[in-house]
C-alpha cells in the first residue's frame, strides 16, 4: 500500500472485484432457487388461501376458506391441541435444557463427555425412527413403560387410546428428542459468559442460586430467546409425532395444525383451504415471535 | 454452580456435597435419555415373540438377520436406503455450494441491492416452512412433473436461508487482506473463493455439512408428499408406511430405525465437536 492513500479508501479498493458482476454471479444460483422455491411460494400460498381449489379448477373465491376456518370444529380442535402442546412442552423443555446446560458446564461434573453423549445422542435420531420407538415403549400391553409401572406395583396406563395420556406421550417424546439440541445452544451461550463476572459476584457474597438468577439467566437471554423462537415455530408445525405415534388419535384428540393441514392438502387435495391453515400457522408464528422479542429481547 | 471460587488444592466439603448431588440427579436422567436408544438396538436383534414376551429382553439376541429380511420383504428397505444416501449426499454437496457462494458474496463484496436482498432473506427466517409446502408441491409435481424423482426431494430444500446466514457469518471472519493478496497475484474471483476463502472456513463448512446431511436424511413430510411409488421412497418414508399399520413387525421396524440411527451415533461420537459447532453456530447472531 502506498502511503498517500487513506486506509479507508485502500480498504474499499481492496474489497472491489475486477468485474462488478462477480457478486451477482456468486448469488445467482442461490437466488434462483430462493425465489422459485421459497419467496414465490410464500406469496402464492397467501393468494391461494382466497381461492377455491376443489374440483381441479382454481377459481376466485373470496374469503370462504377463511370463514370456513372459523366454523370448522376440526380446525378448532387442531388449533387447541397445538397451542396446548406449545404451552406445556416448550417451557418444560427449555427449563430442562437450561438446567442441563448449567450442569454440563459445571466444573464439579465428572465424565462430562459421557453425560454430553447421553443427553445429545437423541438429536441425531430421526423423527420417524423415534416415533416408532416411542410407540413401542408406550404400547399398552407390551410396552416397557407399563411394564416398569407394573414392576413398581402401579397400574398400567392405556397410553395411546386415551386423550390425556396420548398427549402426554407426544410431549414426552418431543422433550426427549429436542432437549439436548436446545442444551447445546444454551451451553454455547453459557460459555460466552466471562468467568470473572461470577468471581466478582462471589467475592460480593452472592450464593450460587443468586448468581444463577442474577447473572446466568439475564446473560443467557439472547440464547434462550433463540431457542424459544425456534421451538415455538417448530411446535406450530408439528406433524411427524402426532402422525406416527398417536395417528392424531384417539379420535382427533392429538390432531395438530400440521396433521390437519396434511389431511386437507394431501388427502382431500383442498389446496385453498390447506393454504388458509398454513397461513394461520404463519400468522401464529409471527405473533409469537413478535411477543417473544418484545418480552425477552431487550432493545436490540 | 459454575460460579464457586476455584480452589487449586482440591474440593471443599461443600463442593464434594454438590458434586455428589449433581451426579445423583444426572445419572438417572442420563439413563432415561439413553433408554429408548438402547431398547431400539436390543429389540432389533430379537424376534417379535421375545419383544412381546412377559420378560422383554435387555440384552442383544440373534435375530437381527431374520428381522432385516422381514423388513426388506415388507419395504424394499435396501432400495430406500440407497435413495436416502443418494438424496442426502447430492443435497448436502449442492446446498453447501449454493450457500457458501451466496454467503461469500454477502460477506465479502459491496454491491447494489446487497442490503435489500439480505434483508429479505433474513426476514423470511422466521416463516414456517409449512407455509410454502402446497405451492412447492404444485410447482414440483404438477408444473415440473417431477413426482417420484430425486430432484423433487432436493430442489425446494436447497432454498436454505439458515445456511446462507451461517456461511455469511463464517466468511466474515476471513481477512479481506488475504483475498486482496490473491487478487494482486492475478487470481479470478471464483478462484479466490474456491482456493483462498473456502479452505479458511473449512471447520464451519464441515459443521454445516453434517447438519445438512442429517436434516435431509431424517426429513419425512416433504418426501412423503412427493414420493408416491415404493421404489422411490426414502428410508423415513419406507419406515413410516410400516409404523402406521395395525399389524406391525416391530423387530423389522427396530432394525430400520437402528440402521437409520446408528451410523450417526457413531459419527456423533467421533465428530461431536463439529455437531456442536454447527448447532451452536446457528445461534450466533450479529
Amino acid at each position: 500500500m502506498t502511503t498517500t492513500v487513506s486506509p479507508q479508501r485502500a480498504a474499499r479498493a481492496r474489497s472491489r472485484p475486477r468485474s462488478p458482476l462477480a457478486p451477482y454471479l456468486f448469488l445467482l444460483p442461490y437466488l434462483l432457487i430462493f425465489l422459485s422455491f421459497w419467496a414465490w411460494p410464500i406469496v402464492s400460498s397467501f393468494l391461494m388461501s382466497f381461492k377455491d381449489s376443489r374440483l381441479g379448477a382454481v377459481a376466485p373465491y373470496g374469503l370462504s376458506n377463511w370463514s370456513r376456518l372459523v366454523s370448522d370444529d376440526f380446525f378448532g380442535t387442531a388449533l387447541k391441541n397445538t397451542l396446548l402442546i406449545l404451552v406445556i412442552q416448550v417451557p418444560v423443555m427449555l427449563s430442562l435444557a437450561t438446567a442441563l446446560a448449567v450442569a454440563l458446564n459445571s466444573r464439579l461434573l465428572r465424565a462430562a463427555g459421557l453425560f454430553r453423549f447421553a443427553f445429545f445422542a437423541p438429536l441425531v435420531v430421526g423423527t420417524v425412527a423415534y416415533s416408532a420407538v416411542f410407540r413401542l415403549l408406550f404400547n399398552t400391553d407390551y410396552g416397557m413403560v407399563n411394564r416398569a409401572l407394573h414392576g413398581v406395583g402401579l397400574p398400567g396406563v392405556d397410553w395411546l387410546n386415551q386423550a390425556g395420556p396420548a398427549m402426554t406421550v407426544l410431549i414426552l417424546a418431543m422433550t426427549w428428542r429436542w432437549t439436548g439440541y436446545n442444551a447445546i445452544i444454551l451451553l454455547a451461550g453459557l460459555q460466552g459468559i466471562p468467568e470473572d463476572v461470577y468471581e466478582a459476584a462471589s467475592l460480593d457474597g452472592a450464593t450460587p442460586w443468586q448468581q444463577f438468577w442474577r447473572i446466568t439467566l439475564p446473560l443467557l437471554r439472547p440464547s434462550l430467546l433463540f431457542c424459544l423462537v425456534l421451538s415455538v415455530i417448530g411446535t406450530l408445525q408439528l406433524f411427524t409425532e402426532p402422525a406416527l405415534i398417536t395417528n392424531s388419535g384417539p379420535g382427533n384428540a392429538t390432531m395438530t395444525l400440521g396433521t390437519y393441514l396434511y389431511q386437507q392438502g394431501f388427502r382431500s387435495f383442498n389446496f385453498g383451504y390447506a393454504s388458509a391453515i398454513a397461513y394461520t400457522v404463519a400468522a401464529l408464528a409471527a405473533i409469537f415471535s413478535a411477543v417473544q422479542l418484545r418480552l425477552f429481547g431487550r432493545e436490540q | 454452580m459454575t460460579a464457586l471460587p476455584r480452589d487449586p488444592r482440591g474440593q471443599s466439603a461443600r463442593d464434594r456435597r454438590n458434586t455428589a448431588l449433581l451426579h445423583v440427579i444426572l445419572i438417572p436422567l442420563a439413563l432415561v435419555f439413553l433408554a429408548p436408544l438402547w431398547m431400539m438396538l436390543v429389540f432389533s436383534t430379537h424376534p417379535e415373540t421375545a419383544i412381546f414376551s412377559p420378560a422383554p429382553p435387555l440384552w442383544f439376541g440373534g435375530s437381527f438377520g431374520e428381522n432385516f429380511r422381514g423388513l426388506q420383504a415388507d419395504t424394499n428397505f435396501l432400495r430406500a436406503l440407497l435413495n436416502s444416501v443418494v438424496i442426502a449426499s447430492v443435497y448436502t454437496v449442492l446446498s453447501m455450494l449454493l450457500t457458501s457462494m451466496g454467503g461469500f458474496a454477502f460477506a465479502k463484496y459491496d454491491f447494489r441491492g446487497k442490503n435489500v436482498l439480505f434483508g429479505i432473506i433474513v426476514a423470511t427466517l422466521t416463516i414456517p416452512a409449512f407455509v410454502t409446502i402446497i405451492p412447492q408441491f404444485i410447482l414440483v409435481a404438477r408444473d415440473l412433473k417431477m413426482s417420484n424423482t430425486i430432484q423433487a426431494v432436493i430442489l425446494p430444500s436447497l432454498a436454505n436461508t439458515i445456511g446462507i446466514f451461517y456461511m455469511r457469518q463464517a466468511f466474515l471472519t476471513v481477512p479481506t487482506d488475504l483475498l486482496h493478496a490473491a487478487r494482486i497475484d492475478g487470481a479470478g474471483e471464483f478462484r479466490i473463493f474456491w482456493q483462498v476463502a473456502l479452505p479458511v472456513v473449512r471447520p464451519a463448512l464441515a459443521a454445516l455439512a453434517i447438519l445438512l446431511f442429517l436434516a435431509s436424511w431424517n426429513d419425512y413430510l416433504w418426501p412423503l408428499i412427493v414420493l408416491t411409488q415404493k421404489d422411490s421412497y426414502t428410508m423415513p418414508v419406507a419406515l413410516g408406511t410400516l409404523v402406521g399399520l395395525t399389524r406391525v413387525s416391530w423387530g423389522g421396524i427396530m432394525v430400520g430405525t437402528a440402521i437409520a440411527t446408528v451410523p450417526f451415533l457413531a459419527l456423533f461420537l467421533a465428530l461431536q465437536r463439529h455437531f456442536v459447532a454447527g448447532i451452536a453456530g446457528g445461534a450466533v447472531k450479529d
